[in-house]
């Protein structure tokens, strides 16, 4: 337990909130398994499960064959015969040859048997870009999962719920889709364990303002926090809301923020056509319209297979492309 | 050329491996004329397992036949017949204990019948009242897999489970020939084979996948071969001959509760009816073809051996027959009844709990329901 402990100051990284969250769920609950590609002894490429072999043991925290398919049907198995597996997918698009067991299996398994087979289970998907990856490595893969009914899907933005959500992922009895923003793994927070807040379904309000609300989720919430803090200089007060769950979707938080201001925009790296980022707009609107002063803007990334590394920038939304966007919002008509 | 490393072909070939492979032939222990058969390495099962499979082959047989007469009825929309291989569903069930687990695909009905589950909540699935109709957990046996091969890792989860609680469970995992195609089926053996599961994976090649034959699905000397390839001890038998079967399944099982990790096992065996009511097999294959595997049916040759050996009298014929005759007539009834599903378990078991939106989408069906009984 001692390799992974809060830095001298106190402060936590994501990765290791993340850590510390397997590490306390594995403690609790014997029936907690992690497994996957590279998790044992080297830690995971990005270290999330680093040290938990060496502390439970091989039965408990153990490398598989490499397959993601495999490691996606055993987790069934296993979570139908009694244990909750976490797996890993390394990356965000290598968890695609998985894709068949989690859209036939995973996410209906409780349907199609009315309830007499459950699979509490997580699947964690280091995901999205900004980390200068080469090509395969950096998919904003939300989508296909949200689109798929009996799958909870959730993505952290903060250390503190990194910890809290994965927690509560590892005590669902619903298979959870865990994506962790890759940019954040080493973002530091002071945080204290447990880290406490809303559980899966509920938005937060990480800001308040009064002009327009941003609402984001993952890896786009602090480029949110960044564009608030510039506008606020320039005289505009910028709410955000992060989505935190968005499966199930807080329609009642991210509704109410809406209304509040009247105007809004929805922040996500994903392509926007079909996606996380046009669902959020289209419930929205369906809910609010009254209440709203202009269109819905949205920005999110092209709709192009994700660039190089020398060119993510220019895909990426950012605080810029966030700010144009508010711009926009018919201030005129105020 | 000192240090030449030999090629990983040759190293295969060395005799520490020659026990994964399968027999040169497949292990028969009755021939298609009821004839015991010497095969070394197997014993005849006891007299009492053969006179229970053969109730068990006629049931099975009487299954198949009246779930295909109700999909002609309209009280099924569909049903992949297994008829012409019930010795392979009976034996795959016969030599499970209770705490072992059945991983049944579409066409293993009467293997999960064979195994306790009631024919008409098996049939739930192809009636159309919702997709698996049985508890899973009552026979430890799993949902019946439409998808091909992607039920095998689960297999391997459920006995690695078993197996990290010290409990001596065996998995017996089913497929087909056209899913020895699919990744998932080398993931799971890979798999089980790494980890040393205590899994049985039994194919049963019935020569087609709906009208692709097995030609065209694999050009390895066997299927049971390719279980070397993933260091699996393989095996062939005979998938008409309920006795070979026994023996080599129950061996296969036997090996795997003793810790020596997973075991496949191929059955050579034929479809007698088309995949489905909605095929039509006459497009890819000759009435010859077909007709010379009716000499070879699994149970008019258990019938022969054990009636040659004073085994089965008439009066076990007839007692047989009329369990079979009552659990056809309690599917006819079973399936006659239209139980009008009730559309508000759509959102019941997405979930733990429902999301609000579920909630919402239940609330509107609901309302249209309640309007159409308004009228």
């Amino acid at each position: 337990m001692t390799r992974i402990a809060t830095t001298p100051h106190g402060k936590l990284s994501m990765a290791q909130a993340l850590n510390r969250a397997l590490r306390d769920a594995m403690a609790e609950d014997e029936s907690v398994l992690v497994f996957g590609e590279d998790v044992g002894p080297l830690g995971g490429v990005f270290r999330i499960t680093d040290g938990l072999t060496e502390t439970f043991g091989a039965n408990r925290c153990f490398d598989t064959p490499l397959a993601e398919s495999g490691i996606m049907g055993m987790a069934v198995g296993l979570a139908m015969n009694g244990m909750r597996p976490v797996v890993e997918m390394q990356f965000d698009a290598f968890a695609y040859p998985a894709f068949e067991q989690v859209v036939s299996h995973v996410a209906k398994m409780r349907n199609r048997t009315r309830g007499r087979v459950t699979l509490p289970m997580v699947i964690r998907i280091p995901y999205a870009g900004g980390i200068g990856g080469v090509e395969h490595h950096c998919d904003s893969s939300e989508s296909y999962y949200a689109h798929t009914p009996g799958l909870h899907v959730v993505a952290p933005a903060t250390v503190a719920d990194a910890y809290t959500l994965l927690r509560e992922a590892i005590a669902s009895p619903d298979p959870v889709v865990f994506l962790e923003p890759k940019k954040l793994y080493w973002s530091k927070e002071e945080v204290e364990i447990p880290a406490g807040g809303p559980g899966i379904g509920r938005a937060v309000v990480r800001r308040e303002g009064a002009d327009a609300t941003l609402i984001a989720y993952g890896p786009s919430v602090p480029v949110a926090m960044a564009a608030a803090e510039i506008a606020a200089q320039e005289g505009r007060g910028l709410q955000v809301v992060d989505v935190r769950s968005i499966v199930p979707f807080d329609d009642e938080t991210v509704c109410r923020a809406v209304r509040s201001t009247g105007r809004a925009v929805v922040v996500a790296e994903a392509s926007g056509f079909a996606s996380v980022s046009s669902e959020i707009v289209a419930r929205v609107t369906e809910r609010c319209f009254h209440s709203l002063a202009a269109p819905i803007r949205r920005v999110a990334g092209f709709d192009i297979p994700y660039p190089p590394p020398k060119l993510e920038h220019y895909h990426l939304p950012g605080v810029d492309r966030v700010l144009d966007a508010v711009d926009d919002l018919q201030w005129e008509d105020a | 050329m000192e240090n030449v490393r030999p090629l990983a072909h040759n190293r295969c070939m060395t005799p520490d491996h020659d026990h994964l492979l399968p027999s040169a032939r497949p292990v028969v222990l009755i021939d298609s004329g009821g004839r015991p058969v010497e095969s070394a390495g197997y014993a005849l099962p006891p007299d009492d397992h053969l006179v229970k499979a053969y109730e068990a082959l006629v049931v099975g047989r009487r299954v198949n036949d009246q779930a295909y007469a109700l999909v002609r009825q309209g009280r099924l929309a569909v049903y992949p017949s297994s008829h012409g291989q019930e010795a392979c569903q009976v034996a795959a069930a016969h030599v499970l204990q209770d705490g072992d687990w059945l991983f049944p695909t579409y066409r293993d009905t009467v293997a999960a019948v064979a195994r306790g589950v009631d024919p008409v909540e098996a049939l739930v699935l192809l009636k159309g009242d919702w997709h698996s109709g049985y508890d899973p957990h009552a026979h430890h046996v799993a949902p019946q897999a439409t998808p091909l091969a992607t039920q095998l890792p689960h297999a391997v989860g459920v006995a690695h489970a078993a197996r990290l609680r010290g409990e001596p469970t065996v998995v017996m995992a089913l497929c087909g020939d056209g899913a020895t195609s699919e990744g998932d089926f080398h993931e799971a053996l890979n798999f089980a084979a790494v980890f040393r599961t205590p899994v049985v994976f039994f194919v049963q090649n019935n020569e087609y996948a709906i009208s692709v034959p097995l030609a065209r699905q694999s050009v390895a000397p066997s299927l049971a071969h390719k279980g070397i390839g993933y260091g699996v001890p393989g095996e062939r038998v005979d998938g008409n001959d309920v006795a070979a079967l026994l023996a080599v399944l129950g061996g296969a099982v036997a090996r795997a509760r003793a810790g020596e990790g997973p075991q496949l096992v191929e059955a050579h065996t034929y479809r007698m009816h088309a995949h489905t009511n909605a095929d039509d097999a006459t497009r890819y294959r000759q009435d010859e073809e077909v007709q010379a595997w009716v000499g070879r049916d699994p149970l008019t040759r258990l019938d022969a051996f054990l009636g040659g050996r004073g085994l089965l009298t008439d009066q076990m014929r007839e007692s047989c027959a009329g369990k079979a005759e009552r659990i056809a007539a309690a599917m006819r009834a079973g399936l006659a009844k239209d139980v009008r599903p009730d559309p508000s378990e759509l959102f019941a078991h997405v979930y733990s709990a429902p999301t609000p939106q579920l909630l919402e989408q239940a609330a509107l069906v609901a309302d249209e329901l309640s309007r159409e009984e308004g009228h």
